[in-house]
């Protein structure tokens, strides 16, 4: 560690009032199927180009956000948002349409835990009342920017991942009834040197590391003071490279630590070593993480969302994958 | 890590943070994709030699040339027609250089790609990104054959 604190703590508390999670038909029919709020019926959500749907994808979960929250667009302060397309093209048509102050943000797949980070700030710091925080990807516009035709007949190795066509949104306030942000970890860029693009999970284990040990030692919590820690798109590979790294620190992860990539399909699903994508913990975040806190039954999770920062460009040209994970630490308040 | 990320102590860690993905990564079973590809591409193979028989049986007139283009081209339209229907790439999935290699390949290739873009418009879609995956291919025969052509020029040229 360099020494320096990468945590901030908001003394202010801002909740999470709503979150929504709109999510594709094979998500939909994933473990976590049932508690999503909405599935869509196509892949282009009864648009005209794949681009279109995951707007449309994307404008239902911020819309259906707001309105679970009791409240119109016009009450929302700022729009956060990012997505994985280049020029951040589904946010910033989404953010065309609706009457609120806009940040594109894009941190790959960690993008999710960045929207969080700097909405919780600003209303921490008391400069805004209420955020929308949102993330989405799309299995085939993912797919087309990064790697070939859907219809093309490839073979993929079994430790690549699938694109989750998934989108979610949070509402963050600066009072209201749910789970509050206490503290924020920013992320350092971390490369171990990995160059397969097909093995993202690898190449994001160690920048989740990085920032599950600014984690402990800036707030000084432990494992066992979480009811539960998730990754964002580690996937299953990611997953168990990621307890053998903390296991080395001497931090036993044990059943307490998921994977919300794992999480989303099952192995009958073909989607090799799991999801990936910023839908991922986006959707899990806003469905089935939001939903247990609710209920009591979490009281404090940790969600490390993971990203890799590479472009299609610079892997041909021979670099290596730069990654980073930004952590956000949630909590049940009085 | 605060030495830079490209120091000595950083290298020596990718080293071994490689080696160990390397060991802990699933691979696929060389042996199981190897029987699969033979299956299913001997398996066009013999549909495309059945198709020239029955071509050459109903039409005896025919060259052999153009019974071997007869087939060739209606190979080509299935697996266009495949690719179109989504079944194509199900079959890659499991074939792998046995469905990429024969004339079908080459057809999903075009077709997929003809198929993703034409949401940009004909023009700037379908025609301009058409080639994007059998570019090299296309380039890597033509170079190919050449040097080919050239060898066989030279040999000639030696033998005569």
């Amino acid at each position: 560690m360099s020494g320096k604190n990468q945590t901030l703590q908001f003394k202010n508390k801002p909740r999470i009032i709503s979150g929504m999670s709109v999510v594709g038909r094979r998500e939909g029919s994933g473990p976590l199927g049932d508690r999503f709020d909405v599935v869509i019926p196509n892949a282009k959500y009864n648009e005209k180009t794949f681009e279109k749907g995951e707007q449309a994808m994307f404008r239902r979960a911020i819309v259906g956000a707001i309105e679970k929250a009791g409240l119109t667009p016009f009450d929302i302060d700022v729009l956060l948002a990012g997505d994985l397309l280049n020029q951040l093209v589904s946010s910033s048509y989404v953010a065309r349409e609706l009457p609120v102050c806009y940040l594109g943000l894009y941190s790959a797949c960690s993008t999710m835990t960045e929207c969080l980070t700097l909405g919780a700030t600003l209303i921490d710091g008391g400069h805004i009342v209420r955020a929308a925080c949102a993330t989405g990807s799309h299995f085939a516009t993912a797919e087309r920017q990064y790697r070939y035709p859907l219809e093309y007949g490839c073979q993929r190795p079994p430790y690549s991942q699938w694109t989750a066509t998934a989108a979610g949104c949070s509402i963050l306030a600066a009072e209201g009834e749910g789970p509050a942000i206490t503290h924020a970890t920013i992320g350092r860029v971390v490369d171990y040197g990995i160059n397969d693009l097909n093995n993202m999970g690898a190449a994001m284990a160690p920048a989740a590391l990085d920032t599950l040990l600014a984690v402990f030692s800036d707030t000084g919590y432990c494992v066992g003071d979480f009811d539960a820690i998730f990754t964002g798109d580690l996937g299953r590979l990611g997953a168990e490279i990621l307890r053998d790294l903390s296991g080395e620190q001497g931090l036993s992860l044990g059943q307490k630590y998921s994977d919300c990539g794992e999480m989303l399909f099952s192995r009958e699903q073909n989607c090799y070593c799991g999801g990936s994508g910023a839908g991922c913990s986006a959707s899990v975040l806003n469905s089935f993480i939001l939903g247990k806190m609710n209920a009591g039954e979490y009281n404090r999770v940790l969600l490390l969302a993971t990203g890799a920062l590479m472009s299609p460009t610079t892997s041909y040209q021979g670099e290596t994958i730069p990654c980073i994970s930004h952590g956000v630490i949630l909590e049940n308040v009085k | 890590m605060a030495a830079g990320w490209k120091s000595e102590s950083a290298i020596r860690r990718n080293a071994r943070y490689s080696s160990y993905v390397e060991a802990i990564s699933p691979k696929s079973g060389t042996l199981k994709s190897l029987l699969k590809a033979f299956a299913i591409g001997g398996l066009t193979c013999v549909i495309s030699e059945l198709l020239g028989d029955g071509i050459a049986l109903a039409f005896p007139d025919l060259s052999t040339e153009l019974v071997g283009a007869y087939t060739s081209m209606i190979l080509v339209t299935v697996a266009v027609l495949f690719t179109g229907f989504g079944f194509y790439d199900v079959i890659a999935r499991h074939g792998g250089a046995g469905s990429f290699l024969p004339i079908t390949g080459f057809a999903n290739a075009m077709s997929s790609a003809a198929l993703e873009y034409k949401s940009e418009g004909l023009i700037f879609g379908t025609s301009v990104k058409m080639f994007n995956v059998v570019g090299p291919v296309v380039v890597n025969g033509i170079v190919w054959a050449t040097v080919a052509g050239i060898i066989r020029y030279i040999i000639m040229l030696i033998t005569l």
